[in-house]
């Protein structure tokens, strides 16, 4: 588990502490509230936050400790700020102890507003918990409680200022932790203040954590708010987000059919106690307007499409529809691997496509080629959180992989905490620590890529190119490390001289992440940073190789192998297909238009299965409604490799089928059902598991539909003592069963088995007395196995290494510019290029109005200043766009903004030829 | 050795207390230990010096500078440069004599300064001054100047090694930069927020190097203890302690000031002799012997020696020497009131007790002041004083506030109590301070 270790380095020793009496074996090195805690015992704490560690501010959790068996007075320490040692004596109960902690709590409650009932926090409030646990119940004070101004923070955030007890985690976590600038403590005695120097939307694409790191109202869900319901009348499931390739673990909560609000649910390998933004509050992109419930179809060619009843969905379909060969599928990297296995499986392996560009197709099968190949695998979120050295290359983590980058903010700490270690101050001592390292040097860190980075504040270097030269840095950085990869004869003085000095510190470093991505486009960046990874590797360190991928099925898509988009494009004659299938995907997203507008006049029928309404489902013949994310069950695989089950959240809407059973009745309505044979969800993974080896594993990743625990199923509803079984009172008095869910082990009630269940399957944390997301219940001792959880990787070394030692060879010439062209490389955006975030309203509140950046030399030369409208051709392909003036940008090089809505697809990178004006 | 050995402190300042140039300074014998150490002595033997000197910290707490010194990091795997900070945020109320020392004779405080820093080798040094002290920052840095023109600061002093620069740093006006560790975070442009500890300061203090932190008058007696020696220093002080001490007194006596007489000095001979008494129909009713975070003594203590053992015995601690007197006309409760309004302000708002705590009192104080005083009042004074202790703080501000309050419900209990009863503050009754 992710809380830090104390100086003592030894994680697994132990040592022996008295508590009340009692003897209790804990792991050396923490501090005493952490023991309390994982011992299960009940100690109220504020400013202590197991991702934050101790800082001693809200004097919460004081206890009695004795010097010895003779000691009967003892002394009240913070245990948050106490060290464990061996033989230690402490009383948790000590009457002086406990009087002391409603003390604390009377204090905070001086000026904390009796605004429960109103309050979005309330039922889910760690000082609610805390008030309860410390057994404060009357206000002695009779004076009046001061009073703030809130600000509009945006979008994402709810601010009332009223309600801070001043404990200092959001601060913490904002700037400390996550690196933002804009939000700070302000004021001083008792008029602190939480927020900007002045009104306005909060930039760190993480500030949707301060929901769960305050322990009280002050920042609330904005977008909740909006469609609000109390905690306990939620119904989550453990989810995994569908906004990127990270597989952040989440809980989504839904009421009356709507999903209410995203929580993070914690997995000490992947996301630990954060979400990104995008990830947050994207969630409302299934209550959007352009989710399809019905069965839509066009009657005849260039007709409109008109609902029609599920059961004759399939009426109709041309004949021919079963000629092998003449039916195609096109897989999807947002569909679950059932989907897509689903439909390899009905057209046959040489007929699925990967649904993704050519360029992402050509980039993916290298990332994979570099992980079965090579003899580098991909580190967990929580690896590169523990790495003392960090290379980027040509990857923009924070808008493509954004909870890596807030793990790459910590292990640059890593190094500087040595020293604190060497005086012996723990590691949960954070603002100790801190200032111990405040001397040392960070990182290292080098930040390579095309343009200026968000990780750039930390890096040791920073090295802007366009994507060939990062390659070439990258491939000149793996001989510097390892004289058996390639050398390159060609590079500058300067150039040099980086590569000389960031390989040293390499070399002198232990565990080494080298994060790259197919961010940029190029497949160069993508060997030059195996090329890096290897040859650490060949120098013993802990080398560690990660590629960001668009999406969130992007990896499993890529396992399953199927073909090249383009090559469906070119069949033609004899072999065009009479029939596409088209599983969750919008070809407009991957392709030309005119190239997809021409194969899908050319083919007779085009049947699409999504959830949602897209370019491609208005041209498609027969619209199927697939359930999204949150209605359905399935298995993503993130760029990591690991391979993660998501379970409905509620019942279908309007009982729209998965998309795996969509194609299993279709299979069934062509009589093919032999070869889906399947009922549940379960019978898709086992199939999956014997057909392809690569997903063996795939069965373990979570317990099956039969899964039970004492006889019972997994409730998805917190437990509530009333009222919830009452909602249908007025139309029947009978309680109705709960909707049947035959994919997993889940039960849509409150109604089911009690006490702990697998983390794989838990749908909300909730232990009795802590109601709230920012306690932290029992996660405080060592509970996962990591040998368990490294079972669901699916890429890496140890399945077909070839022999170690082989590295790319074929570098990248050096980037030259062309006269009158630039090479437009993608810029990738947190918010706006994700497909489907980008219906949630809160996220299209943050957009950016989409622009071309050049740097201030290239654009004075075009005569062109920032807002200036700025046209792009790149081969048949034209559009206008806003300059923005982005001065870390290489000469020749130009961004332009890639999967945002409304601005036509284009290959990227590609040569183009920019010039000034308007419409012309 | 005549009448003006006694006094190493102040014994140069003129009497319009405008400051010594540098060549006034000279000529009265200044930066001769300067010059003596830096030729003849090793930093070793400096600590040595000064720890046999008995010298305690002059700031409030007492610790012994020698012994202080000696813990400073050396060696090559010290982070470097090492800092000295000279803490002369000079806030709590009722104590002035820093800026005397300031103001008066800056070329003292700088001989000292360099005389410090050379035996911890510290390279540079920052003179930390209270938000206010305008008139002192300009006599400082002048004195600075002064002093780099004629070799005494700069690079290779005396032509040896060591090499000072010193700046003169003004605060931004937070009673909480007094705490050592509050001051270091201030200078490094961050909140006043006091550190945990450990680290001390002396391993991490500066943009994490070591850092000395010292008070002005303390580090003013550093060149006279070198100029002549540990025991003629320990033979100045009365009583258990070394050397000479500023005292001071304010509130009714009929001459408030400062005064250098020699450590342990009786509170009857600085209230009687030098302050003159109490003014005329006023008795006195106690003080607070060291500043506001000190307990209140009261007649019964008058002959108690003002040593930092002394003092501690009686029940209160020395602090910073300048006592705050309190008359038989003037409201205890509005005193004490006033001091807690005072630290409530000037809390940094890090821990719970402190912010939240302190403005309350201030609260049920004011209630009580004005009338609106109930009798469960004093049960919560007593409780909360019991409550913000130390240790129970993160820094040492709160449980400083409680020492006035605390020590005013324990000697004037029964004023509290006729508040309440009488619904009224007896002292105020007609406005002028007579019941």
């Amino acid at each position: 588990m992710s809380v830090e270790v104390g100086w003592t380095g030894d994680a697994m020793s132990r040592v022996t502490i008295r508590v009340d009496g009692r003897i209790h074996a804990v792991k050396a090195g923490q501090n005493l509230l952490q023991a309390i805690l994982s011992l299960g015992l009940r100690l109220p704490y504020f400013c202590w936050h197991p991702a934050l560690n101790s800082v001693g501010a809200c004097r919460q959790c004081a206890v009695k400790q004795f010097k010895d068996e003779n000691d009967t007075r003892g002394r009240i320490v913070m245990a948050c700020m106490t060290p464990v040692t061996e033989g230690m004596r402490v009383s948790v109960e000590d009457p002086e102890a406990k009087a002391f902690r409603k003390g604390v709590i009377e204090w905070l409650m001086l000026n904390h507003p009796h605004d429960c009932p109103v309050c979005d926090e309330g039922g889910a409030c760690h000082l609610q918990d805390m008030t309860v646990m410390a057994e404060h119940s009357v206000r002695r004070s009779r004076f009046p409680k001061r009073t703030h101004r809130n600000q509009n923070l945006g979008p994402f955030l709810h601010h009332e200022m009223n309600r801070c007890i001043q404990c200092y985690r959001c601060v913490r976590f904002y700037r400390d932790y996550a690196g933002g600038r804009d939000f700070d403590v302000l004021g001083a005695h008792d008029r602190v203040y939480f927020g900007r120097h002045e009104e306005g939307t909060l930039e760190s694409p993480f500030s949707g954590n301060l929901v769960e790191v305050c322990p009280t109202g002050v920042f609330t869900d904005k977008t909740f708010r909006k469609h609000y319901t109390r905690k306990w009348d939620l119904q989550f499931a453990p989810s995994v987000c569908p906004s990127c390739a990270v597989g952040c673990n989440t809980s989504p909560g839904e009421r009356y059919g709507t999903v209410r609000c995203v929580l993070n649910r914690f997995n000490p390998d992947v996301n630990g106690y954060f979400l990104c933004d995008r990830g947050r509050f994207g969630y409302e992109q299934v209550n959007s307007d352009r989710r399809i419930l019905k069965p839509l179809r066009r009657m005849e060619k260039k007709g409109t499409l008109v609902p029609v009843e599920a059961g004759t969905a399939f009426e109709g379909l041309p004949e021919g529809f079963s000629d092998p060969g003449r039916v195609i599928g096109i897989g999807s990297p947002r569909a679950s691997l059932e989907a897509n296995f689903a439909l390899r499986t009905l057209v046959g392996p040489e007929c699925f496509y990967a649904g993704v560009s050519s360029g992402e197709y050509r980039l993916t099968r290298t990332v994979l080629q570099i992980f079965r190949e090579g003899t580098v695998r991909a580190p967990s979120v929580a690896e590169i959180e523990q790495c003392d050295a960090v290379v980027v290359l040509g990857e923009d983590l924070t808008n493509g992989a954004p909870r890596v980058a807030l793990a790459v903010r910590q292990s640059v700490r890593n190094k500087p905490m040595e020293r604190a270690d060497r005086l012996a101050i723990p590691r949960w001592d954070d603002a100790a620590v801190r200032n111990c390292a405040q001397s040392e040097k960070k990182g290292p860190l080098l930040v390579a890529t095309p343009s200026a980075d968000s990780l750039d504040d930390l890096a040791s270097w920073q090295y802007r190119a366009a994507p060939p030269d990062v390659a070439r840095l990258g491939f000149a950085l793996a001989h510097a490390v390892c004289p058996d990869a390639p050398a390159i004869a060609d590079l500058s003085e300067g150039v040099q001289r980086l590569v000389d000095e960031v390989a040293q510190a390499l070399v002198g470093s232990e565990k080494v992440a080298v994060l790259t991505g197919v961010g940029c486009g190029c497949e160069d960046v993508l060997r030059a940073a195996a090329n890096l990874a290897w040859a650490l590797k060949a120098r013993e360190k802990d080398a560690y190789l990660y590629c960001a991928l668009p999406e969130r099925n992007s990896m499993g898509l890529a396992l399953l192998e199927g073909q090249d988009l383009e090559a469906a494009f070119q069949l033609t004659g004899t072999s065009a297909p009479r029939t596409v299938l088209v599983l969750e995907n919008d070809l407009f997203r991957r392709a030309d238009v005119g190239t997809v507008t021409e194969f899908f006049d050319r083919v007779e029928h085009v049947v699409a299965i999504d959830c949602f309404e897209t370019a491609t489902t208005q041209q498609a013949d027969r619209v199927l409604p697939s359930a999204p994310f949150t209605e359905t069950a399935g298995t993503l695989v993130s760029a990591e490799g690991r391979a993660q089950r998501f379970f409905a959240c509620l019942p279908p809407k309007e009982g729209v089928p998965d998309a795996w059973r969509w194609v299993r009745d279709m299979a069934r309505c062509l009589g093919r059902s032999e070869i889906l044979p399947w009922e549940t969800l379960d019978d898709v993974i086992v199939s999956l598991a014997q057909a392809l080896p690569a997903f063996e594993a795939v069965v373990r990743v979570a317990p099956p539909a039969c899964f039970r625990i004492n006889g019972q199923k997994i409730p998805r509803q917190p437990w509530r003592s009333s009222g919830r079984t009452a909602l249908q009172a007025h139309r029947n008095l009978h309680e109705p069963a709960p909707p049947d869910d035959p994919d997993s082990p889940l039960a849509f009630s409150m109604e089911g088995c009690e006490g702990s269940v697998p983390d794989a399957v838990r749908p909300f944390s909730w232990t009795p007395g802590w109601n709230s997301a920012s306690g932290s219940g029992g996660h405080t001792d060592d509970e996962t196995n990591p040998e368990e959880a490294s079972e669901v990787l699916l890429i890496g070394p140890g399945r077909d290494v070839v022999s170690p030692g082989r590295f790319f060879d074929l570098i990248p010439a050096a980037f030259e510019r062309r006269p009158g062209e630039w090479l437009l490389v993608p810029s990738y955006r947190l918010f706006g290029s994700e497909e489907l975030s980008a219906l949630a309203p809160a996220i299209a509140e943050r957009i950016e109005k989409p622009c071309l950046s050049l740097n201030t030399r290239d654009a004075e030369a075009l005569g062109c200043g920032g807002g200036d409208e700025i046209r792009v051709t790149a081969g048949s392909r034209s559009f206008c766009l806003p300059l923005v003036i982005e001065p870390s940008l290489p000469a020749g090089v130009a961004g332009v903004p890639s999967g945002v809505s409304g601005l036509k697809w284009m290959a990227l990178p590609q040569w183009g030829r920019i010039a000034p004006g308007g419409t012309k | 050795m005549g009448d003006c050995m006694e006094r190493p402190l102040t014994r140069h300042l003129r009497p319009d207390l405008e400051p010594l140039s540098i060549e006034e300074y000279e000529k009265a014998g200044g930066y001769q230990a300067v010059r003596m150490t830096l030729r003849e002595q090793t930093p070793q033997e400096v600590i040595g010096i000064v720890k046999d000197s008995g010298l305690r910290g002059r700031g409030g707490a007492g610790f012994p500078t020698g012994v202080k010194w000696g813990f400073v990091p050396s060696g090559p795997d010290v982070p470097s440069p090492k800092y000295l900070v000279v803490n002369g945020d000079e806030m709590e109320p009722g104590t002035f004599k820093d800026r005397l020392l300031l103001e008066g004779n800056p070329h003292q405080l700088l001989e000292g300064v360099i005389l410090a820093a050379y035996a911890i080798q510290a390279r540079v040094a920052f003179i930390f001054l209270r938000a206010e002290y305008g008139m002192a920052a300009r006599r400082m840095r002048r004195a600075i100047e002064e002093a780099q023109v004629k070799g005494w600061l700069g690079r290779r002093i005396l032509g040896t090694d060591f090499d000072l620069e010193v700046h003169v740093h003004g605060s931004a006006g937070r009673y909480i930069c007094g705490e050592e560790t509050a001051l270091l975070n201030s200078l490094e442009g961050r909140r006043a927020t006091p550190r945990s500890k450990p680290p001390f300061p002396l391993q991490v203090g500066l943009w994490g190097r070591p850092a000395l932190v010292n008070n002005v008058e303390t580090l003013c007696n550093i060149p006279a203890i070198l100029n002549n020696g540990a025991d003629w220093f320990k033979g100045l002080g009365r009583g258990g302690d070394a050397g000479t001490k500023i005292y001071g007194a304010s509130g009714k006596v009929r001459r408030p000031g400062l005064w250098e007489l020699p450590m342990g000095t009786t509170a009857r001979e600085i209230i009687e002799e030098h302050a003159g008494g109490m003014r005329d129909g006023l008795a006195l009713r106690g003080f607070l012997p060291g500043g506001a975070s000190t307990r209140f003594l009261t007649d019964q203590h008058l002959d108690v020696k003002l040593d930092f053992g002394s003092v501690e015995k009686a029940g209160s601690r020395l602090g910073t020497g300048t006592m705050i007197v309190l008359d038989d006309r003037t409201c205890p409760v509005g005193l004490a009131r006033n001091l807690v309004h005072f630290f409530a302000q000037e809390s940094c708002g890090w821990c719970t007790p402190c912010r939240e705590g302190l403005p309350w009192l201030v609260k049920i104080l004011s209630a009580l002041e004005a009338g609106e005083g109930q009798p469960e009042d004093l049960e919560i004074l007593r409780e909360q004083v019991g409550r913000i202790a130390p240790g129970h703080t993160y820094c040492a501000l709160a449980p400083g506030a409680m020492d006035p309050l605390g020590s005013a419900l324990d000697c004037f209990g029964d004023e509290f109590e006729r508040h309440i009863r009488e619904k009224r503050c007896p002292w105020k009754s007609d406005g002028r301070g007579t019941p």
